[in-house]
């Protein structure tokens, strides 16, 4: 094989005192798709940063064509040839201007832009950049008129107008339709026969069967896999990427009594299939499954956030159809909402005001708040799970991680529920933390049934009793948690063709 | 406890005190009851937009048509007293059912048609200065004016409700207290009570600090987002009560400086106590340290139009002391 056109060898970055990317070492090919799978937290973000000017490395060697290659800023690594569209699609256009202006947009800044704009000289290398792209979007449309699709076609034509050497696309597929994404894929294969090298971060498998020349797996860090020769062993990917061949704790997995929760033909996305399936009492149900498999949209529309598309839920033999986060709540439907920090807690609130907070209702007496009764709560559940802290009065921003995240799981904890759900309780959790909240829910789940989503299968071997997959958001498989068979688990995760699944 | 945890926390109740005594010894007659009564007086139309003005402030939002909202209450009543004959009873039903009526509205564009508040309540600002000049066709209302059609408007101000704004109850001394100051202190009680310690001021606070921790919570986050701008609407309904009351007229000219002063007795309760955040006790008491100031300046001969200036530095020394020094306001 000849020479890597783009080399990164013993990459390192830490923040303060956490270590992110600890010697990556990665190569990419001329006229190749290098596919770079990696769960939430593994480093890709900052890989990507770094290579595209935005972070400076700590430590390692990046070499492009043999030269080194030390960005100090984005600009200048897209003048050295490494070109990057960031996941956000909207980053990478100005939704104010029209398509001509963003494509050239580049050309304005700079030494040599003139100062004056002119409209016919922007149109026409405006015209000549997405000749060369066969970008067929209206030049003098608006891009707010513009899908996000055709948003991202002008970010990567405006990218390609440099000619670069490698090409960074991150999760490009992340908000796109598939008929959308067929456009980008096409794209990218003209890249590829081009001769471009190009690196595509994704965990969508469907993009990694379409596109991948390569796999190289990416966990806390480090390269945990890399896949070369053809067919390419997706499933060994997705096995190294969620890397779970670590010892696991034993669970003595226990069957449900009784239908608590049961959702019947249930389709939470247009072209998704309708999938049912049974919550019994007592029982911990994990759902697992890649980042954007429909995990989070599930746990919503459980919650009253989202509507289903389609189907019926039913609580206890009674129809479930909240309307709203109140009408789940007062149902005995609980969410313990994933991404603490945005979505459950309340800075400006100390400990017992953020763990009253769902409930203040019924620890009020005519409407006035009885802060004694919300304090002797807090107290309790700083007891009963271990949390960490001075007092029931602490400011949240005093806590770690691992405690902040036992007080949002201790919130709805405090009064009895029907259906309890965790969406990826154990993100950005130390591992003492994690086990004590496992341990927490299992000795707790009698008299209501547990739901929790996970990306992590550790996690999900570690906590639950039975194990759904879910992949295109619909559930794909089901296993209880005793001698599971690992590799159809992973087969399923990784959206092969299932045999006998839920 | 550190030095600077002190100065933040007590800062500036120790620079009220200091200037409550620096005044009491170098003004004569500055310490008396009749003094701290006009001061009072002085804040107190001003005090009561500025605890409505809190409300919208404390879910995270900004009601810049407060002042608009007391002038247009202040010309309603008198229009409705004056022109169309009415008693006081009925001018000042108009003047909440104004107050409601604009809150709701400014909920729903914020709330419903997601304006920004800040534009919202400037559009609604707008709308209402002119609003309120239509009906006269642009002149104050007094008794004996002359209507756009020719006729003389034969009402006039009934006594009670010129009694809110003249009347004087006894406290200790004969006729010291004036009514706005009770409206003042009630209102202030009021809706310091509500948002410390009822669940619905607490919901309001977490809809401010996090609207989607609140509604994950189960909390209906428009709602409690509407009520918050209906609040606000009806005190300022409230201080154009008091306003029209005080002058006994329907002015066109007066309540210029509404707005920015109770902005500014809002913004200032930030600093008091270290709160770092919206609270109707620091409301109350940015209010008073303004009135206290100018009071004592005025005692001491400093000329009138030095007063916007020195308000201006109190709220930017205030605002100093909220993001500068504080943590909340750093993290």
């Amino acid at each position: 094989m000849a020479d890597p056109v783009f080399r990164i060898a013993d990459l390192r970055k830490s923040f303060g005192p956490t270590q992110v990317l600890g010697g990556v070492s990665l190569e990419l090919h001329a006229g190749e798709v290098t596919v770079l799978m990696g769960a939430n937290g593994a480093g890709k973000s900052t890989l990507v940063r770094i290579v595209s000017g935005v972070y400076t490395r700590d430590g390692g060697t990046i070499t492009l064509d043999g030269q080194d290659f030390a960005p100090a800023s984005p600009a200048e690594a897209i003048r050295a040839g490494v070109v990057t569209v960031h996941q956000n699609i909207n980053d990478g256009v100005v939704v104010a201007l029209d398509v001509a202006t963003n494509l050239t947009l580049d050309r304005l800044n700079g030494a040599g832009a003139k100062f004056l704009f002119n409209p016919r000289r922007v149109r026409r290398q405006a015209q000549e950049v997405a000749a060369r792209m066969g970008l067929d979007v209206d030049l003098d449309a608006e891009i707010s008129d513009l899908s996000l699709a055709d948003r991202q076609m002008v970010a990567i034509a405006r990218a390609m107008a440099h000619e670069p050497k490698v090409l960074i696309l991150d999760e490009p597929t992340s908000s796109l339709s598939s008929a959308e994404a067929n456009r980008l894929f096409a794209v990218v294969d003209r890249l590829r026969a081009h001769g471009v090298a190009i690196l595509y971060i994704s965990h969508r498998m469907s993009d990694i069967r379409r596109l991948a020349d390569r796999i190289v797996s990416l966990r806390d860090g480090r390269i945990t896999g890399m896949f070369e020769t053809k067919p390419l062993d997706y499933e060994g990917a997705v096995n190294a990427m969620l890397g779970q061949n670590m010892h696991r704790a034993q669970i003595a997995a226990r069957d449900g009594d009784g239908a608590v929760f049961s959702v019947e033909n249930l389709s939470l996305a247009a072209h998704s299939r309708p999938f049912s399936m049974k919550l019994g009492d007592g029982e911990i149900v994990a759902v697992t499954g890649l980042v954007g498999v429909g995990k989070t949209a599930f746990a919503e529309t459980l919650f009253g956030v989202r509507r289903p598309l389609g189907g019926a839920m039913s609580l206890r033999g009674k129809p479930y159809a909240p309307r709203s986060t109140a009408d789940a709540i007062a149902a005995g439907v609980f969410l313990v909402a994933k991404d603490r920090a945005e979505s459950g807690i309340v800075k400006d609130f100390n400990l017992y005001e953020n763990m009253s907070l769902p409930f203040l209702d019924r620890l009020s007496r005519f409407g006035v708040a009885r802060r004694r009764a919300e304090r002797a709560v807090a107290r309790e559940a700083i007891a009963d799970l271990g949390i960490v802290c001075r007092s029931e009065k602490d400011d949240m921003a005093t806590l770690s991680g691992g405690n902040q995240q036992k007080t949002m799981v201790a919130r709805w904890m405090s009064q009895p529920a029907s259906l309890f759900i965790l969406d990826e309780p154990f993100q950005g959790v130390d591992i003492a933390a994690r086990r004590d909240i496992a341990d927490k829910l299992r000795a707790s789940a009698a008299g209501r049934a547990t739901l929790i989503f996970v990306t992590e299968l550790d996690e999900a071997l570690e906590t639950a009793d039975r194990i759904l997959v879910m992949s295109e958001h619909t559930v794909v498989g089901e296993h209880r948690n005793e001698d599971v068979d690992i590799d159809r688990l992973l087969a399923e995760i990784a959206g092969q063709p299932m045999r006998g699944a839920a | 406890m550190t030095l600077r945890d002190f100065a933040i926390k007590y800062g500036f109740i120790a620079l009220l005190v200091g200037l409550i005594v620096f005044f009491t010894l170098a003004t004569d007659g500055f310490g008396s009851p009749q003094a701290a009564v006009f001061i009072f007086q002085s804040v107190a139309i001003t005090g009561v937009l500025a605890l409505g003005v809190t409300a919208t402030l404390v879910v995270g939002g900004f009601d810049l048509s407060i002042g608009s909202v007391a002038t247009t209450a202040m010309m309603a009543a008198a229009y409705a007293m004056v022109v169309l004959e009415q008693n006081a009873l009925v001018a000042v039903a108009i003047c909440l059912v104004i107050g409601v009526v604009v809150g709701l509205i400014n909920g729903f564009l914020i709330v419903y048609m997601r304006v920004p508040d800040l534009l919202a309540t400037l559009g609604m600002m707008f709308l209402l200065v002119g609003l309120q000049r239509i009906p006269t066709e642009g002149r104050s209302i007094a008794t004996g004016m002359t209507m756009p059609d020719g006729s003389t408007a034969e009402g006039t101000f009934s006594a009670a409700f010129l009694a809110l704004g003249r009347h004087r109850f006894d406290f200790f001394m004969p006729n010291l207290i004036p009514v706005s100051v009770v409206v003042l202190l009630v209102l202030a009680v009021l809706i310091w009570f509500f948002l410390e310690y009822t669940r619905f001021g607490r919901m309001m606070y977490a809809v401010g600090s996090n609207p989607k921790a609140a509604e994950l919570a189960g909390a209906p986050v428009k709602a409690y987002k509407i009520w918050a701008y209906v609040i606000s609407g009806v005190f300022a309904s409230i201080g154009g009560i008091l306003l029209a009351a005080r002058l006994g007229r329907g002015d066109i000219a007066s309540g210029n400086n509404l707005l920015l002063d109770s902005v500014a007795a809002a913004l200032i309760g930030f600093a008091v106590l270290g709160a770092a955040k919206p609270n109707a006790f620091g409301t109350a008491i940015g209010a008073l340290f303004v009135g206290v100031l100018l009071q004592g300046l005025t005692m001491m001969n400093a000329p009138y139009y030095t007063q916007d200036f020195v308000k201006g530095a109190v709220l930017v020394v205030a605002l100093v002391f909220t993001f500068a020094l504080s943590n909340r306001g750093r993290a």
